[in-house]
């Protein structure tokens, strides 16, 4: 059915089943982001011996979450006097909607894809770019040192990171000859998973994701022990959530695009594995990716400002580079032999 | 045609995603507005923070000369990767000499990045 509608002529009502299916898929990830903030505070508790959130919804604080949302969500509305009141509003907007935006073109199976783009991986790394301007407008508007300051760093820290990420999907890109992301996956399948293929890159695409995810040890965005909160100091309630909402999300899309590139997306581990159906390999994957994201948080300290910008320039950069010639070379020596 | 068709229909349901992402939150912040408390509380609450001092100052001052050498050198190496990109998908049709031209091509910005590293332009202090 969705085939066929997808041979038909674009009109108002093509428009209006996606986004049907669009608005779906958005609260199958506000359930995700509900319990991903759940698991990550439980295996934060238990990796530092505490508990974790255990009084609502049962042992296990299954309702904690969605406590705290409607919490924000009945919490007073406040934008301080001397703030840019227009430019304060639409940050969020900002933030949040790339995020939702990039996770369209992700493939969860060989079915299950809500926009097949040729260009799948470079409209993700894109799309993602455009997120902090967000950042930088509520850090300008908020017209508080530490938000500016949060900002700035965030920027400098999303700018740096971004060309490691980029080059080091090159490998990639070379290896199967398709920014497809469908494409991708098919060509794992022939060849084996790209983390056998391209370790450096994953290495250096591993680090450049968290940064731009802004999770520990790069979270000097928003380090709290220097400056209070960072771009959102300022903010609170629902607008405070629609950036955390947004960092999630792209969480999601991240250790999605993840397990795509480098864990072969659906593909089973080994043939006489495929009776499993390629979602649940998908999902493990994905749950796999997600929580070594909590186990750093727990383990590694934070890192310095310049440790953190010398890195992306003078260590990831030159690796990456070097990473793309190395799999071009590679990619000869196979066509020799 | 057909396959125009598959192209615009998949353009357009990245389209309505872009719809829903700027719908949430203006959805969320309308029923906020609904369902908080609606007072107007003192003035106090109303300024910026700064640890609990009366804020000097605009915080807007000028900033740090780096972070700007910082996004000048992001524009140079992000223009690098849109022309590596293409590059590297048509690689297998352009083969060996292709990429002898871009290892010259990449060595060139890679002298602008030793550049940049000598001249201290990388470190922070």
């Amino acid at each position: 059915m969705v085939q066929d509608l997808l041979h038909s002529s674009p009109g108002l009502l093509n428009f209006g089943i996606f986004f049907l299916m669009a608005l779906t898929f958005l609260f199958v990830i506000l359930g995700f982001v509900t319990y991903a903030i759940l698991a990550e505070r439980k295996v934060l508790g238990f990796m530092q011996g505490r508990i974790g959130p255990n009084h609502l919804g049962g042992r296990w604080g299954l309702l904690q979450t969605v406590a705290d949302v409607l919490k924000l969500l009945v919490k007073e509305d406040l934008i301080p006097k001397a703030a840019d009141r227009p430019m304060f509003i639409i940050a969020p907007v900002i933030a949040f909607a790339p995020s939702f935006m990039v996770v369209a073109t992700i493939p969860f199976t060989d079915k299950l894809q809500f926009a097949d783009l040729n260009v799948g991986l470079l409209y993700y790394l894109a799309i993602s770019g455009i997120t902090v301007i967000g950042t930088l407008m509520a850090a300008w508007a908020s017209n508080n040192k530490y938000s500016l300051l949060g900002g700035m760093r965030a920027t400098a820290q999303m700018v740096s990171y971004e060309i490691p990420l980029v080059m080091s999907g090159l490998g990639i890109v070379l290896l199967t000859g398709s920014m497809n992301l469908n494409d991708i996956v098919a060509a794992q399948e022939a060849s084996g998973w790209y983390i056998l293929w391209q370790p450096i890159a994953f290495v250096v695409f591993f680090i450049a994701a968290m940064a731009e995810l802004y999770r520990v040890p790069f979270d000097l965005a928003e380090a709290e022990n220097e400056l209070v909160a960072g771009f959102h100091t300022e903010y609170s309630g629902f607008r405070w959530a629609m950036f955390m909402l947004a960092e999630y999300v792209y969480m999601f899309a991240m250790a999605s695009l993840m397990t795509v590139l480098f864990f072969g997306g659906w593909l089973p581990p080994f043939e006489f594995l495929s009776f499993i159906p390629g979602a649940v390999w998908f999902g493990l994957k994905f749950a796999v990716v997600t929580y070594i994201l909590y186990w750093f948080r727990a383990t590694f300290p934070r890192m310095r400002p310049d440790q953190l910008m010398e890195f992306a320039w003078k260590v990831l950069l030159p690796v990456a580079l070097a990473n793309i010639f190395l799999t071009a070379l590679l990619k000869e020596l196979l066509n020799i032999f | 045609m057909e396959l125009l068709n598959v192209y615009q229909n998949n353009y357009l349901m990245v389209f309505a995603f872009l719809c829903l992402g700027v719908l949430l939150p203006v959805v969320a912040l309308f029923m906020a507005k609904l369902l908080r408390p609606k007072f107007k509380s003192d003035a106090a609450k109303y300024t910026t923070y700064e640890s609990g001092i009366e804020p000097f100052h605009d915080a807007r001052v000028q900033f740090n000369v780096r972070y700007y050498v910082f996004a000048l050198m992001f524009v140079i190496f992000d223009v690098e990767t849109v022309f590596l990109y293409p590059w590297a998908i048509a690689y297998e049709k352009l083969g060996i000499f292709a990429l002898i031209e871009m290892l010259i091509f990449v060595v060139m910005l890679l002298i602008g990045l030793i550049y940049a590293w000598k001249k201290k332009v990388l470190k922070w202090i």
